[in-house]
């Protein structure tokens, strides 16, 4: 039999999708179930003085909860737990929730939301990384910082001295929606004093269960969570989801009925998490030849009004921010800060785009200055196996940019079309542009993450030979469930609809750790592969199963199995490779378990009159070790690469104090049909690690270089030296020479 | 003085999926809340409210339209289809097919409206070019596929369907 | 949804009649809704006046797309798609088809009408540009009578216009006389599609031995209301094309708009690239 992985097996959900009958959080209904909804603080920062109850609403009809009704814990437990599920005395960002409302009329809690008037005494807010480095105003802990680390490699600042070359820059990317077409919702159930049951729209099962223990105060087991069908996620329902499930059951636990969530699209892209905004500094020491001598990098992230996931976000980027080059001296700074705006959050990426934008954007400005092509200045200086990246590790698997730099530019013709888009863009309006970036990205939870995670999974066959997947891993578009499907089936030597994934439900099945971080393929994927040979092992060895098995012969192993020992399970945890080290105190060490590589490729049109960018074509060339669905990967990559296109010009955040002023699909811009260019995916395959066949993570590498690609491009079509996403029109018309001058 | 409860419901009859259909809503209540609260046909999805997404694309006597800007008033007399009313019994349309042989639906969310705007062009334009399809859905936003595979769902699609005639 | 629904009211008259007569009855108390697509839209934002909104989209009265060898009468619920897919209008009146088919969706051209475009009174809607070049004329109709007025003379200010509470936009008329114009529209949007214009340029001119015999120039997006550029065209008029007309053209548009700051664009983006696109245009007429 052919192996399963490696093949394009449709979508295990699909049928459900394409006739409209998978139920999405919004489609489950429950008797008596109220509607409930969220007051939010309109100021960045102060002290709430009165809440106040506007007349003509029947407030006897409603479940009113306040922070004084949370039965324990007023947080929302993530890694520190500094943010109220409910603003008490206080505020630190617009759209705070403040007081929840819950009635059977939709139309009415709404109308009562409005009635709801908070009186505030305004405290001074900052909003930028400037004002919040500079201490303006003091708004966290003792100096605005949430976190910072230092990697260091060689020694810096003796490095200077002997540069051929040195160029700094200062690089800003802007905070971007994740914006999945679903919008977050939960509902809840709850029996106040007992037990607290939610179904949700989200990535993190246990990230929400483990907030909500705490809030509620019982025990683990009174605590349930399952993820409803999930309408995309992109690391926008990885812990949000965590605060409108407390909301909800708050609600439900008060009122003692079941409370529906549902955010409309304005609360959703005003309230929940972006990217994180970041301001990265680069200063770059070459030899005469063009080699890296010393690179010191400082790396600021936006983190919002509370602590949340910004140090995690934080870690990648500075992690990623010196990329897949060999460079003798490093030092990078990373920091996250506070300001009072809503909490920045996970976002694919994870803080990755952020600093590979600020590096490939400044390598190409590097190559200028040391009179080197683009390509030429990264050829000199790609890290290759056996060499040691910024954080010391040792790169064990076969990694080979220079093949992967030849392939794309062999597939988009890179360097005819460098030289005549120079040559025709003298005497064109329309100026065309091709640019590149260079990048890698770390698969997994950084350093030890993945260790002290200790993810779990299980098999279970049941008597007719169907073997169920039960892992924490959530389905949310990626194709979690038909990767499982295909991993299993595979090592069990069966067909694919022999397998079933369960519905992620904290209640019986085991925490696989949150679906982030590009890592359920590998790490979780690995582990359904090592529970499939368990199970079918113990077929074999109890003597019930024969090699070289069909189908039919594992159903009669199963029945015979489970009607000798009752079941028939295979339970397993992730146990780190041997020879893995990580050092967090030093940030040194094996950061990632595997990377993916790769090398993107843009090219653009700027339209001088109206300074609008086209991106016309892409090509993305990655190595992400063994693909197991190459269908599944390609789509991956190619929604990845039209989110980065996004990003690179579109995706603007107008705030005006703290608020996001253009919360609407017509004002905040996403990239629709006509927007996206032809996208050519290629794979390279080296397969390496923990992963299933060898297959390494992807979700997020295709968020990190397209920007910067598409950057490059607009840079090179205009001359414009371009140093912030997005480039919108409005900040390039500044830039270009002005037509009839 | 607790007041708000004012105008009252009208009754609104229509064909929903080629079955006559009847409804009591706020003259003003959007369709799509009608669809989705009072006929149980959650397969219409809500991305956005404003008209922008497309996840609750309908046809509407033939045309697509999106189904949260229709107030239900408007709908008396109406035949609308769904993306419930898109297959025959258990025999997907060519698009649905297509859909899962392409890998045109990930999170599924504007899968319905997609398959909408996608049927609704193919019933004008058998056999569209690129440049129509990617004209045709650009009213549907999806996050998760880059659009890539979507085109090549409605593309194949019309291949499956035959050669141009 | 963050309206309260049941505060609002619809009726749907059988015929126009009735509906004139509704409006009369209680002049104010009545507002016509066409297709929905801006005003669902307010709803759903909670940004609606709560009260009685009448459905005009029934009426046959309204409907419906009229050829005399001289002019084409338009009524004031013809959708964008039924512009898009009429073949004489795409010969006669591209302008018209191109704003028609940059409008929104294909969804939302299948509900968004001449009238309500109109009637609406956004200046960054995208048909008004054209039809201000083509000297479009409205038919302004009540239980009274109707009355014919200029296109250009319409809106008074930002979302104001000379439409009585009493009255509807019947028809919508256009003379079949610009043929043989060089013709140009522009919308500049935030993406290429289901974009809302940042400015949109409409641009018509009668050559005659390389020099403009006569011009309608008009913009989206950079004044209260869609504008049409009377002092540039006055500018054009009788010249002959030259780089230096391009460039008196350029100031005399920078003289006559007052471009704002909004959360899509800018006061000088929108600024500059309203005077490019009417370079854009001029060259093209050199072309």
């Amino acid at each position: 039999m052919e192996r399963l992985i490696g093949q394009s097996v449709p979508r295990k959900e699909g049928l459900s999708k394409v006739t409209g009958t998978a139920r999405y959080i919004d489609d489950i209904e429950f008797p008596e179930m109220l509607h409930g909804v969220t007051v939010r603080s309109t100021i960045p920062r102060g002290h709430i003085k009165e809440i106040c109850f506007d007349s003509g609403i029947p407030w006897d009809e409603f479940t009113i909860v306040t922070a004084k009704d949370i039965p324990a814990n007023n947080y929302v437990a993530l890694i520190i737990n500094d943010q109220p599920c409910l603003a008490d005395q206080s505020v630190n960002h617009a759209e705070e929730a403040i007081v929840l409302l819950a009635h059977p009329d939709k139309y009415l809690v709404e109308e009562a939301r409005c009635a709801v008037r908070i009186d505030y005494e305004p405290l001074p807010p900052i909003f930028t990384i400037a004002d919040s480095l500079a201490k303006k105003e003091i708004v966290w802990g003792q100096d605005n910082i949430f976190k910072s680390y230092s990697v260091d490699k060689g020694d810096v600042d003796s490095a200077w001295a002997d540069a051929a070359f040195i160029v700094e820059g200062e690089y800003e990317t802007g905070a971007q929606e994740q914006f999945y077409i679903e919008p977050q919702g939960i509902i809840a159930r709850a029996i106040a004093g007992e037990e607290v049951t939610v179904w949700g729209s989200l990535q993190c099962p246990y990230y929400v269960h483990k907030a909500l223990v705490p809030i509620f105060g019982l025990p683990k087991e009174r605590i349930r969570v399952v993820q409803a069908e999930t309408g995309g996620g992109f690391g926008g329902k990885e812990e949000y989801p965590s605060m409108i499930a407390a909301h909800a059951a708050l609600l439900a636990w008060k009122s003692g009925k079941p409370v529906k969530m549902i955010y409309d699209r304005a609360e959703d892209m005003v309230a929940t998490t972006k990217r994180h905004p970041s301001r990265t500094h680069h200063r770059t020491a070459l030899t005469r030849d063009g080699k890296f001598l010393a690179m010191d990098i400082d790396f600021v992230l936006d983190g919002g009004a509370y602590y949340t996931l910004s140090p995690v976000v934080l870690s990648r980027g500075t992690i990623h921010a010196a990329g897949p080059y060999l460079c003798p001296n490093v030092r990078v700074r990373g920091r996250a800060v506070a300001t009072n705006v809503p909490p920045h959050g996970a976002f694919r990426g994870f803080g990755a785009p952020q600093s590979v934008f600020a590096l490939e954007r400044h390598l190409d400005r590097v190559a200028a200055a040391v009179g080197l092509a683009p390509d030429e200045l990264r050829r000199r200086n790609f890290i290759q196996q056996g060499q040691t990246l910024a954080v010391s590790q040792v790169i064990r698997e076969k990694t080979d940019m220079n093949l992967l730099m030849d392939r794309a530019f062999e597939a988009c013709d890179y360097h005819e079309k460098r030289a005549r888009f120079e040559r025709e863009n003298a005497h064109s309006i329309v100026k065309k542009g091709i640019g590149f970036a260079a990048f890698l990205h770390g698969a997994g939870f950084t350093g030890s993450g993945e260790e002290y995670l200790a993810s779990e999974a299980l098999l279970e066959a049941t008597p007719e030979g169907i073997v169920r997947v039960l892992a924490g891993s959530t389905e949310m578009g990626q194709g979690a469930n038909t990767i499982f499907t295909q991993i299993a089936a595979d090592a069990l030597g069966l067909q694919c609809d022999l397998i079933e994934v369960l519905q992620p439900d904290t209640a019986y099945v085991p925490n696989s750790g949150p679906t982030v971080a590009s890592r359920t393929t590998m790490i979780v994927g690995g582990l359904v592969e090592s529970a499939a040979k368990n199970l079918q092992r113990t077929l074999l060895n109890s003597g019930l199963l024969q090699p070289g098995y069909d189908c039919a012969a594992f159903a009669q192993a199963c029945r015979e199995y489970t009607g000798k020992f009752g079941t028939l399970k295979s339970f397993v945890k992730y146990r780190q490779p041997p020879g893995l080290k990580w050092d967090d105190e030093k940030y040194r060490g094996d950061a990632y378990s595997a990377y993916g590589w790769a090398v993107y490729v843009a090219e653009v049109s700027v339209d001088t009159r109206t300074a609008d960018v086209c991106v016309d074509n892409f090509t993305a060339v990655q190595d992400v070790g063994k693909i197991v669905n190459p269908m599944m990967a390609t789509g991956q990559v190619e929604g990845g690469v039209a989110q980065g296109i996004g990003l690179a010009i579109y995706e603007n955040v107008v705030w005006k104090d703290g608020r996001m002023m253009n919360s609407q699909m017509t004002n905040y811009i996403m990239p629709t049909s006509l927007d996206v260019p032809p996208i050519r995916v290629i794979f390279v395959e080296f397969p390496f690690g923990v992963g299933p066949a060898g297959a390494k993570g992807i979700g997020e590498l295709p968020l990190d270089g397209t920007a910067p690609a598409v950057a490059n491009a607009i840079a090179h079509a205009t001359g414009v030296d371009i140093n912030r996403v997005p480039v919108t029109p409005e900040v390039l018309i500044e830039k270009l020479e002005p037509l009839y001058a | 003085m607790p007041e708000c409860p004012r105008g009252g419901k009208v009754r609104v009859s229509c064909t929903v999926n080629g079955k006559p259909a009847a409804f009591e809503a706020n003259p003003m209540a959007r369709f799509l809340d009608v669809l989705r609260e009072e006929l149980r046909l959650t397969g219409t999805k809500e991305g956005c409210g404003e008209g922008e997404c497309g996840a609750c694309a309908i046809e509407m006597n033939g045309e697509l339209v999106n189904s949260c800007l229709v107030p239900a008033l408007q709908v008396e007399g109406a035949s609308i289809r769904t993306i419930e009313g898109i297959a025959r019994g258990s025999t997907l349309d060519a698009v649905q097919q297509s859909f899962l042989d392409h890998g045109g639906a990930q999170c599924g969310i504007c899968t319905p409206g997609m398959i909408l705007a996608a049927v609704n062009l193919l019933e004008r334009y058998p056999h569209p070019s690129e440049a129509q399809v990617r004209e045709a859905l650009a009213g549907n936003l999806c996050r998760c596929t880059g659009y890539i595979k979507i085109f090549d769902s409605v593309l194949g699609a019309c291949r499956e369907a035959g050669p141009p005639r | 949804m963050r309206s309260y629904v049941p505060a609002f009211e619809m009726e749907a008259p059988r015929d126009l009649a009735s509906a004139l007569s509704r409006l009369s009855a209680e002049p104010g108390a009545w507002k016509p809704f066409a297709g929905g697509t801006d005003l669902m839209v307010l709803l759903e934002a909670g940004k609606l006046t709560p009260g009685k909104y009448l459905s005009i989209w029934q009426l046959p009265e309204l409907r419906g797309i009229e050829f005399a060898s001289d002019r084409v009468t338009l009524g004031a619920l013809t959708t964008y798609t039924q512009v898009r897919r009429d073949p004489v209008l795409a010969a006669e009146f591209p302008l018209l088809c191109r704003a028609a088919s940059e409008t929104g969706s294909i969804a939302t051209q299948n509900r968004g009408t001449l009238g309500g475009n109109i009637a609406n009174g956004s200046p960054a809607a995208d048909s008004p540009p054209a039809l201000l070049v083509y000297d479009a004329e409205l038919e302004l109709i009540s239980s009274q009578g109707s009355r014919w007025i200029p296109y250009n003379i319409f809106h008074t200010g930002y979302k104001q216009s000379v439409l009585q509470p009493n009255e509807l936009i019947a028809r919508i008329r256009l003379q079949r006389n610009k043929q043989n114009w060089k013709q140009h529209y522009h919308k500049v949007g935030t993406r290429r599609a289901q974009a809302i214009s940042k400015v949109c340029f409409a641009g018509v001119a009668e050559m005659e031995n390389g020099q403009i015999k006569d011009a309608r120039i008009a913009f989206g997006s950079i004044k209260p209301t869609p504008f049409r550029a009377t002092a540039t065209e006055a500018v054009l008029r009788g010249a002959k094309l030259s780089l230096s007309l391009i460039l008196s053209a350029r100031e005399a548009l920078a003289r006559e708009i007052a471009p704002i700051d909004d959360i899509r664009s800018t006061s000088r983006y929108r600024s500059v690239v309203a005077q490019n696109l009417l370079a854009e245009f001029l060259e093209k007429l050199s072309a």
